[in-house]
């Protein structure tokens, strides 16, 4: 019996012990340069994954009845930038939004200008990397008829988005997508929530919507979108602000 | 002789035979590759629980449903401050509230009590880190569900599944004979104990078909990208967010699973156990060998 006390015990701790150094060595391993790396290839094998098994198909829309309430704003809701408040302080009429980059035609738009191309409705979910979902019905452009209008070069590959929102550190909210989600049908630059001008909280007066992808990836408060042939030297060089602070560039996922 | 199937002498590993008059035997129990796989798929399932965790607390509450009822969770891990200041963990599970306060809501990190979820030492990594703890999440996702096919394959290839894993006819006969006997404690010996009995069968193909083939398609159900194409899967359980619910819950169903699992292994002897599941080797007791053999 006593043998058995002991041996049930040696297991307890055993259990205890491994547990400790395996969700401690976790820990440690989290915090050098190679084992993030090293975890972070599986993102690779998931982005070529899901684009095998889902090529250019739509995320599902759905009907007004199934429309949050409320859309549940997050990050940056009110930017503080001067440039961004005298804009809102005229209600936006001064808003032009600036492409440029790897383009052959580089276009400055208002919202006037956006509207007037061909504007698409979709009713989509929105899911947060923190793991709620909001439904909501969102108006805008497709991206790909803007990009039309730039004409990208050749060597580009990537498209940026740069923010009027400033974050914690101080450093401006960017984002970025490649072209195949650049030029998927749903991915939209949007100024119109559940029927209504978009809330300064939500985005305004122009935001990107990915809805195939996690919301950071939806850039919000759009200043400009420039076209490049990589995102290596790029702020962070991960290719967006949550990149830069070890988010995954591919959020499909 | 008749007593000791021929392929249980098989596989008593050459030069292990047992002096005679002895009463225990040595047999081997589990080939290389499925102990080798059992080992990843422990791995596997410890790091995917605390990272898993770690990613449930950014937003500690779950809902039914395409979208988030953020008012109504039918399941939150939250936080109050009482009258006296102190911080509170509230766990609230449909209409009842329980104070978690230490364990679920609010927990001490470094001393301080801390608002969060689940507690720090269940989470991977420890502090609060989304980013890292879906790193975490994801590579070990792709390869639970590699080493969850390849054996899969193995066991189908092997027979392992058909032959020891799916009840017989007579198994579901005993069933009831097994529900007493596990309630007792009472596990087979010798030649009968190299054999699952029909619970151990149930709860494997449960824990294998259900658990870990539901675990990843709830996962993928919940891929943004992947639900333009699965989304007959997601209507089916009813929404993105009831898919987060019950990959949760199929989480917790493998907590319930390991901790029955650690108990019948201790239960059944620790060692022979272990030895079988680390080098192969199980000792049975043969109480009849020595008639047998004279």
């Amino acid at each position: 019996m006593k043998l058995i006390n002991r041996r049930r015990r040696f297991l307890r701790d055993a259990l205890v012990l491994t547990g400790a150094v395996a969700l401690g060595g976790c820990d440690k391993l989290s915090e050098t340069d190679w084992a993030p790396k090293v975890l972070g290839s599986a993102t690779g094998l998931s982005h070529a994954a899901q684009r095998v098994l889902s090529r250019n198909a739509l995320a599902r829309e759905y009907t007004e009845a199934d429309i949050s309430p409320v859309f549940r704003p997050n990050g940056s809701t009110n930017p503080q930038a001067p440039e961004y408040r005298a804009l809102a302080a005229g209600g936006f009429r001064d808003y032009r939004l600036g492409v440029g980059g790897l383009v052959a035609h580089p276009l400055s738009l208002s919202l006037d200008d956006l509207r007037a191309l061909p504007n698409r409705t979709q009713i989509t979910r929105h899911d947060c990397v923190e793991g709620w979902s909001v439904i909501g019905k969102w108006t805008g452009v497709q991206l790909s008829r803007v990009l039309e209008r730039a004409q990208p070069a050749k060597s580009a590959r990537y498209v940026v988005f740069r923010c009027y929102d400033t974050m914690d550190d101080d450093s401006e909210y960017y984002e970025s997508l490649d072209f195949d989600d650049a030029y998927h049908p749903q991915t939209l630059l949007a100024w119109e929530l559940n029927g209504k001008t978009l809330p300064i909280p939500n985005g305004a007066p122009l935001r990107l919507r990915v809805p195939r992808q996690l919301g950071y990836k939806m850039a919000k408060y759009l200043r400009r979108i420039d076209l490049v042939a990589s995102i290596k030297d790029i702020e962070g060089g991960q290719g967006g602000y949550w990149e830069d602070q070890g988010y995954q560039w591919y959020a499909g996922i | 002789m008749a007593s000791i199937p021929d392929d249980a002498m098989r596989r008593t590993p050459p030069g292990e035979a047992p002096p005679p008059h002895t009463t225990a035997r040595v047999v081997y129990r589990h080939t290389l590759p499925l102990r080798i796989m059992h080992w990843i798929n422990a791995i596997c399932l410890l790091i995917l629980l605390g990272s898993g965790l770690q990613i449930f607390n950014a937003h500690p509450a779950l809902y039914w449903g395409q979208r988030s009822t953020f008012e109504h969770p039918w399941l939150s891990l939250g936080a109050t401050r009482a009258s006296d200041g102190q911080l509170r963990g509230v766990t609230q599970f449909g209409a009842h509230r329980f104070d978690t306060t230490g364990w679920f809501g609010v927990s001490k990190m470094d001393g301080q009590p801390t608002v969060r979820g689940f507690p720090s030492w269940a989470t991977i990594p420890g502090p609060q880190w989304l980013a890292m703890g879906r790193a975490w999440h994801f590579f070990f996702a792709w390869l639970f569900a590699i080493n969850g096919v390849c054996f899969v394959a193995y066991a189908l290839w092997t027979r392992h599944l058909t032959r020891d894993l799916v009840p017989t006819r007579r198994d579901w006969r005993g069933i009831g004979r097994s529900v007493v006997d596990h309630a007792l404690l009472k596990h087979p010996k010798g030649e009968a104990a190299l054999r699952y009995n029909v619970l151990q069968r149930i709860a494997y193909l449960v824990v294998i078909f259900v658990f870990g083939g539901g675990v990843v398609l709830m996962g993928l159900a919940m891929s943004p990208r992947m639900d333009s194409v699965l989304g007959w899967l997601v209507d089916a359980v009813g929404g993105r967010q009831s898919a987060r619910s019950i990959h949760f819950l199929f989480a917790m169903g493998f907590i319930a699973f390991f901790l029955i699992h650690i108990f019948e292994v201790i239960v059944t002897g620790v060692g022979n156990n272990l030895r079988s599941i680390i080098t192969g080797r199980y000792a049975i007791e043969t109480e009849t060998r020595d008639e047998t053999h004279q």
